[in-house]
């Protein structure tokens, strides 16, 4: 092992600016995918078939084919169609897909969407009757309920599979790297082999940077679970 | 005419890519049960030895460790065989190289479905059948694993709609799979078919969807049949 090709100050620089482009592709996704989770697991439990319908196609489909292929088919699918390109140069919001980090940011940002869609719709479906007919008894409306009952209530107990579904898409970051443009932990240590030909060395470094990041990214939710969840645990 | 030749290649390629899942699920079921024997033993080391293996594993995303065994077990293998006196250089299959790290990746996960499985199975039962002078081994083939089936059905069922969606990965390996020649496809074909970067890549997302929705009908089916005796709360 020459650990000591990867201790430069070059190849440091180089993991540190994957480390920087990780975090912006992890947090771009998650907030896209979170903030457009929210109403679409609302129309998820909808009552109406014409509603929730189309939400379940679209989780079923995401959910079933590789996220490899969803980057693939926004990068060079979507981006490539001659449709598209005549409109990238001036056109809102085609002028996105110019950009291979739009592109990631996209597929991603869907990916998780639609998984979290299903978390959240399950604990909506999961709050106890009782807190709907209390908020009913107290003459909220429906909006009311929702906004100040189900959603803050569904949203706490989603915390422990959504720290899984982050923790997950950490590592599907990862498949930035198979878009050229793009620069993440993965597409350093690819470059990294490259240059020196040291795959153990290479790799295995990246693969700690994720470990360490995979365990902060635990750490911080037994927190926030701490604190959002503390109702739930036995009363002393 | 050039379409059907496209479309050919890449059902071809769906077969490989059914073939690395499947074969990387036997060498996951098989890690896994030795994994959570591992963690479910009294011996010290094999503990620690399987809490390392399922917590490293699924704390690194597939593709680094993907990358790592595939360029790293190549210049290992060298390094030992060289050792051992044998100078030519040895190529690693692809084929074997994708199969064999998606199973060692998935077998930590499927450690730790198969632990919970076990655990939850009420330890009196594997006592009794200790008690009758039963052998470990037929306490585990008889009591214990009919039961974990059961109870290990729905993380098996997760897990393995996992793996087959990672075999996308091995296309990076440069595996002719159904990835890698949908996009090849679209790339070859750019002028003769319109639209066919899209085109291809979209005919290999309704294949696994495909495949993922046979996978989610047969296990539970398979669910439905090992439930029989199990009383249900609400009708």
């Amino acid at each position: 092992m020459q650990f000591d090709v990867i201790f430069t100050p070059e190849a440091l620089a180089l993991y540190w600016q994957g480390f920087i482009g990780t975090l912006e592709i992890l947090v771009a996704c998650l907030l896209i995918g979170g903030a457009l989770s929210i109403p679409l697991a609302v129309l998820r439990v909808s009552p109406r078939a014409w509603v929730r319908g189309p939400i379940w196609l679209f989780t079923y489909i995401v959910r079933g084919t590789p996220l490899l292929i969803q980057v693939y088919l926004i990068y060079y699918g979507i981006a490539q169609l001659d449709w598209i390109q005549a409109r990238w140069d001036d056109t809102w919001p085609w002028t996105g897909f110019k950009d291979a980090f739009f592109c990631a940011v996209l597929a991603f940002s869907l990916n998780t969407c639609a998984y979290t869609v299903e978390m959240l719709a399950g604990a909506i479906r999961d709050t106890a009757p009782g807190e709907i007919e209390a908020a009913q008894a107290m003459g909220y409306s429906r909006l009311q309920t929702l906004r100040r009952i189900v959603l803050p209530s569904a949203m706490r107990r989603t915390l422990p599979a959504y720290s899984n579904e982050v923790i997950m898409m950490l590592h599907s970051t990862s498949l930035a790297s198979t878009i050229p443009a793009i620069f993440d932990i993965t597409g350093a240590a690819r470059n990294i082999y490259s240059d020196f030909f040291l795959p153990f060395e290479a790799f295995i470094t990246a693969g700690v940077i994720y470990l360490i990041l995979t365990f902060a990214l635990v750490g911080l939710f037994k927190l926030a679970e701490h604190h959002w969840l503390a109702y739930l645990r036995p009363q002393r | 005419m050039k379409l059907d030749g496209y479309i050919t290649s890449i059902l071809e390629g769906s077969l490989l890519s059914i073939q690395v899942a499947l074969g990387a699920l036997v060498v996951a079921v098989v890690l896994g049960l030795a994994g959570a024997s591992a963690k479910l033993s009294q011996h010290k080391p094999l503990i620690w030895l399987g809490g390392i293996y399922s917590t490293i594993i699924r704390g690194i995303p597939d593709l680094v460790l993907m990358l790592l065994i595939f360029y790293g077990g190549q210049i290992g293998l060298n390094v030992v065989l060289e050792a051992f006196g044998y100078t030519d250089y040895v190529e690693i299959n692809p084929f074997a190289a994708g199969l064999i790290t998606i199973g060692f990746i998935y077998g930590a996960y499927m450690t730790e479905t198969f632990r919970g499985a076990i655990l939850a199975i009420p330890k009196g039962q594997a006592e009794a059948g200790l008690a009758y002078g039963m052998s470990h081994s037929r306490v585990f083939f008889t009591i214990v694993l009919p039961q974990m089936v059961r109870l290990a059905l729905p993380g098996f069922t997760n897990n393995w709609l996992v793996l087959l969606k990672s075999t996308a990965l091995v296309s990076i390996l440069g595996l002719p799979d159904m990835t890698y020649l949908a996009k090849q496809a679209g790339a070859a074909a750019r002028g003769e078919v319109p639209n066919a970067p899209l085109l291809f890549m979209a005919f290999a997302a309704v294949i696994y969807l495909v495949f993922t929705t046979v996978s989610l009908v047969a296990l539970r089916q398979l669910e439905k049949r090992y439930t029989v005796g199990v009383k249900r709360l609400s009708a």
